[in-house]
Formats: structure tokens, sequence, C-alpha cells
């Protein structure tokens, strides 16, 4: 004992350790002053520019008739935060699939979530047309429905990574047939199945925001709690069980987690599903495999990557808009082969 | 002490092992031997809790290991699989997961448990590499890392599924060696081996086991002279020893008209 007390102060593992905090606290700190900086330029930015001092006199006098009010409390803030729950909500969906499947490519899309919700919004807009705002809970019920469906099918097979990949591929295709066939059974259905693959923060309330965003915060705050028993979940089924983790439990909770945060993203702003396969693996370049990193690190690189492209669509073309997803991919892409191609962060990650 | 009732295992519903019945004594070094698919590593899984029996009891000091809480069996018995994925984590993260039956919520380590840890560390003489990823460490290198981890969860009882497969022999008996050190800290190893080698020269016990069936199960030169390793694995067996510096070795040669 003796010798190891000498050895721990002889370590130069605290001095490594106190690094790697500042490191992580650095990068923290440096994400968050930039989602300020995009929150504030989002609420400024439009088809319509607004001076802060303008936004200072709306909010602290509530001159509720002015223009400037209305535009920044019906549109920007709620689009400002429905960018922010997008992301945040996208980014930990497909964190968790990552890590829970420990497959690099698994995204919402490979637990059904997507396939899900459209053949619920399909339905809903088949049989209740005139009823625009079942959508949004169609959605959310799809895309959870059909995690369940998958979830069942790979636990009746054991559960394992692979088992659920494959269920999400068999009740994918099964669910995108069924859609197909109600699109060729209702022609109508067709025209606004377009804006829901696309997706998009248009329109978009606060009444409309309020359920999911808190589904939202909830999963993300759980997810955050559990982070080190996905730590451990990495390590394979054995090797966890061993460890004393209740690997189905765990697998379970993450899964419908997962399912949670993106089926309520789909629920009020289509089909985002870029920002989940890749805003986990530009986080994971940055500040590495800790989950109770990670986590908050992709919180704030999916809201202010969602954000700033939000920023981007509709400022672009103004006063035309181009889609979210759109501007997503044609940034994303490079950026994410950008840090693949840099050496030194590929043998970090690899 | 584990002491396992009539279990019989398997998977998918193929029974493996059939009706065993044996115990692993406290503080003693047990090997499992046998071919190919005869049922070792489901031996290990089932008294390890990492499946459940079919049928049969597995009782640790008289209570049954399926009436523990998972985080109850880690903190008495580990085990560490052949196969494994290589995760990317820090050598000291690694070792530190270790310590997981013992974190309530938040799951930050204790002073004790970073004390552990860095005991383990020590022991297996691997402090230098702790802030090394993992991936970048060679197989040997690797395998004491979990040993370290194994160490670090301290249960009185070590299941070890083929450590020294795929090592080259200087850390196949460094490997070895740390098991020994396992023994004189008190806990009961038992391990799957191929090389029958040393099964029959590091082993208080072997388990010679052939479809799914203990063959027998006694102390090394017992197993060796009952003449059942020869039939099961259709081999010449031989006791040789060069010195008497040097410790009773077996050689072995194939037996083709057996």
């Amino acid at each position: 004992m003796k010798a190891i007390d000498t050895l721990q102060k002889l370590s130069i593992r605290k001095s490594l350790i106190n690094n790697k905090k500042a490191y992580n606290f650095f990068v923290i700190s440096f994400l968050l002053t930039l989602l300020l900086v995009l929150i504030f330029i989002s609420i400024c930015v439009g088809s319509s520019n607004i001076e802060i001092s303008d936004i200072i006199k709306a909010i602290s006098n509530r001159c509720i008739s002015t223009s400037e009010y209305k535009i920044i409390n019906y549109v920007r803030i709620p689009r400002t935060l429905s960018a922010i729950i997008a992301g945040s909500g996208l980014a930990i969906s497909g964190l968790i699939l990552q890590s829970v499947l420990n497959n690099a490519l698994a995204s919402p899309t490979i637990i059904g979530v997507n396939s899900g919700a459209g053949l619920f919004t399909a339905l809903a807009t088949a049989f209740l047309p005139a009823n625009f705002s079942i959508m949004p809970l169609a959605a959310f019920l799809g895309a959870f429905l059909a995690t369940l469906a998958v979830y069942y099918l790979a636990k009746k097979t054991g559960a394992s990574r692979m088992t659920i990949i494959l269920a999400g591929v068999a009740v994918s295709s099964l669910i995108g047939a069924m859609t197909d066939t109600v699109l060729i059974l209702f022609p109508d259905t067709v025209i606004s199945r377009t804006s829901f693959i696309i997706g998009g923060l248009t329109g978009v309330t606060m009444n409309r925001l309020f359920m999911p965003g808190i589904i939202i915060f909830g999963s993300l705050i759980v997810t955050f709690i559990f982070g080190y028993d996905l730590n451990v979940l990495s390590l394979g089924d054995q090797t966890s069980k061993s460890l004393g983790l209740n690997v189905d439990k765990t697998r379970f909770l993450f899964i419908i987690l997962s399912s949670l945060l993106s089926g309520s993203v789909i629920s009020f702003a289509g089909l985002l599903g870029f920002i989940g396969l890749i805003v986990p693996h530009i986080s994971r370049l940055i500040v590495g495999y800790d989950n109770r990193i990670l986590i908050p690190t992709s919180v704030l690189i999916g809201s202010s990557f969602a954000l700033f492209c939000d920023i981007l669509a509709r400022t672009l073309f103004a006063p035309y808009e181009v889609p979210v997803g759109i501007i997503m991919s044609f940034l994303g892409s490079p950026f994410f082969i950008y840090l693949l191609l840099n050496k030194k962060r590929r043998l970090m990650y690899d | 002490m584990i002491k396992l009732n009539n279990v019989t295992s398997g998977y998918m519903g193929v029974k493996i092992i059939k009706n065993i019945s044996l115990t692993f004594e406290k503080g003693k070094i047990i090997s499992i031997i046998g071919k190919n698919g005869c049922g070792k590593t489901t031996l290990l899984k089932t008294a390890s809790k990492i499946i459940e029996p079919y049928s049969g009891d597995i009782l640790l000091k008289g209570k049954n290991i399926f009436d523990m809480t998972s985080k109850e069996t880690a903190k008495v018995i580990s085990y560490l699989p052949q196969n494994r994925d290589i995760p990317n984590i820090r050598v000291y993260d690694l070792v530190m997961h270790g310590r997981f039956p013992y974190l309530g919520f938040p799951r930050i380590p204790a002073y004790e448990d970073k004390n552990k840890v860095q005991e383990a560390l020590y022991m297996l003489g691997i402090e230098k590499y702790k802030n090394k990823n993992i991936r970048e460490l060679s197989g040997g290198q690797r395998q004491k890392v979990y040993i370290a981890m194994v160490l670090a969860q301290d249960s009185d009882i070590v299941f070890l599924d083929e450590p020294t497969t795929y090592l080259d022999i200087n850390h196949q008996l460094e490997i070895l060696e740390i098991v020994k050190d396992l023994k004189k800290m008190g806990k009961t190893v038992v391990m799957v081996i191929h090389d029958l080698n040393s099964a029959l020269t590091f082993s208080d016990m072997v388990c010679l086991i052939d479809k799914g069936e203990i063959i027998v199960y006694d102390k090394p030169q017992e197993v060796y002279e009952s003449g059942e390793i020869e039939k099961i694995f259709n081999i010449n067996c031989h006791e040789v020893c060069a010195s008497d510096k040097y410790e009773k070795q077996y050689i072995f040669s194939y037996a083709s008209n057996l």
C-alpha cells in the first residue's frame, strides 16, 4: 500500500487528467459561447433584420403591438428553440444508437423510427386529411411503435446488436411497403409527404414545441445520468454483464430514449436525420469516447449546427427559404470529411 | 466456494452441458479442458451467470446466484470472455470499469475505487500504459489490462476464458504467473485452457469435459493417470522431467491408431 501511495504521488496521471479536464472545460465553454452567439444571431436575422436595441425594447417593455415584438415572440424565438431542441434531440438519439449498437452507421433510421413516423403520418393524412394538428402525434406514435416492434423482434432472438439491426431493417422495409401502399391508394397524401421527408422548422409554434420539448429535455437528462452505463455497455455484452450491468434493461432503456428523442423531433420538424448520424462522430473526434462529456458536447454541437443551418436556410436566399435539411447535408458532409482526413484526430478516433 | 448442482445449459434451446455437478473450491486454480465444442465456455458462462441454465442450481456460499442482483453477483464473481470488442478507451478508464459494481449514482469513483485501480495497474505492471488507448497496445498487453480490470473488480471468484490463447510464449507464461498471484490473494480462479501442459502444471484441479459431461474432475496427476486425456483427445501423453531444476512437464503426440 505504501508503495502504491508513493506511486500515486509520483504519478503524472493527476496532471494529465487535469489537462483533460481543462480541455473538456474549454470545449464546453467554447461551444456554449458559440451557441449563445448563434441564438442571438438567429433572433436578429431573417427576412426582416431586427436591431439589438429593438430586441431589448421589445422584450423589456413587452410592446405587444410592435411588429418587432410579434416577430421575435411568434417567429424567431419558437424557431430558434425548435432548432436547438431538434439539433440536440437528434444528436443524442444518434449517439445513443451508435453506442448501444456499436455501429458507426447507426442513426434513428436503423430502429425504424423514420419509417414508423412516415407510415403514421401517411395514414393520418389519408384518413384525417383536415386534421393537421394530429400529424405530430401520429409521427411520434409511429416512431415509438416501430421501435417497440424492432426491439420486441430482436429480443425474441436474443436482443444482440446484430439482431436489433436486422430486425430494424426487416421492420423498416415492411413499414415502407405499407406506406407505399397507402400512398398509392390515397394519392393526395403524396403532397404533404414531400415536406415531411425534407423536414424543416418553418411555422413551428410554441404550442407545437411544448410537448416534444419536455420529452426531449427529460430524455436528455436521463441519458446524461446513465452516460457511464453507456460507457460500460460499449465493452460488449459479456464483459458488461460480468461487471454487473443489466445489459438487456440498459439497452432497452437507451433504445426507448433514442426513440423518444427522434420521434419527438420528427413530430414537429419532419425527417432531419442527418444530424443524428454526423454530430456524434464530430463530437467523438473532439472530446473522445467518454459519454459523460460526449453527451453535453453532442447537445451543444447538435444545437449549434441545427441553428447555424437554419440561419443560413432563411437568410441565404431571403425572402425565400431553402429546406434546412439540404443546408445540413451541404455543410456537414465536407466538414465531416475534413475531420476524417485529419490524421491526428483519426488516430484518436479509430 | 461455488457449487453447481445438476446444471444443464446451452443456447437457443440446444443443450450444450448436461447435468453438471461440481464444486469450485476456494483459493484454487481450476482448469477446464476438453475438445473444441465440448461445452467448456458454456460451463464457464453458466457458472458466472452470463447465461441462465435450463435447469439446476448454482450456489454461492449456499445462496442461488440467480437470486442475487447483477451488481451483488459482480462483487463476488468476475468473468473475462475470450472474444472481446476492442473499445476505444484509455487503459485507466477501462480498469476503472472494474469498479462499476461498487459505483452508485452518479457513478463518481470514490478514493477507494481509485486506489483499487491504482493497485491493479501496479500489480499487472501496466502503470506506464495507463494513459494510452488500449487500441495502441499488443494482444498480451491488452490481456493484462483486462485482467487488471478483473482485479479492480475485487471478486473472490475469477472465471477466465482462454486467457493465454493467441499470446506469445512470454505473455502466456506471464499471464499464468498472474493467475498464480490471484490464487495467492485468496481468489478462486477457474479457467478454460487449451494448453494441456499448462493446465496440468499450473492448476490445483483439472476438469476434463467431453460432449457436455464431466469425464474426470480431480488433481492434475490423477487426471493424467486416469488416461482419459489420451482417450478424449486421441493423443499420447507423457510426463517428463528434464532435471531437478525444472518442474515436471507433459508432452503430447498424435495417436492415429488409438
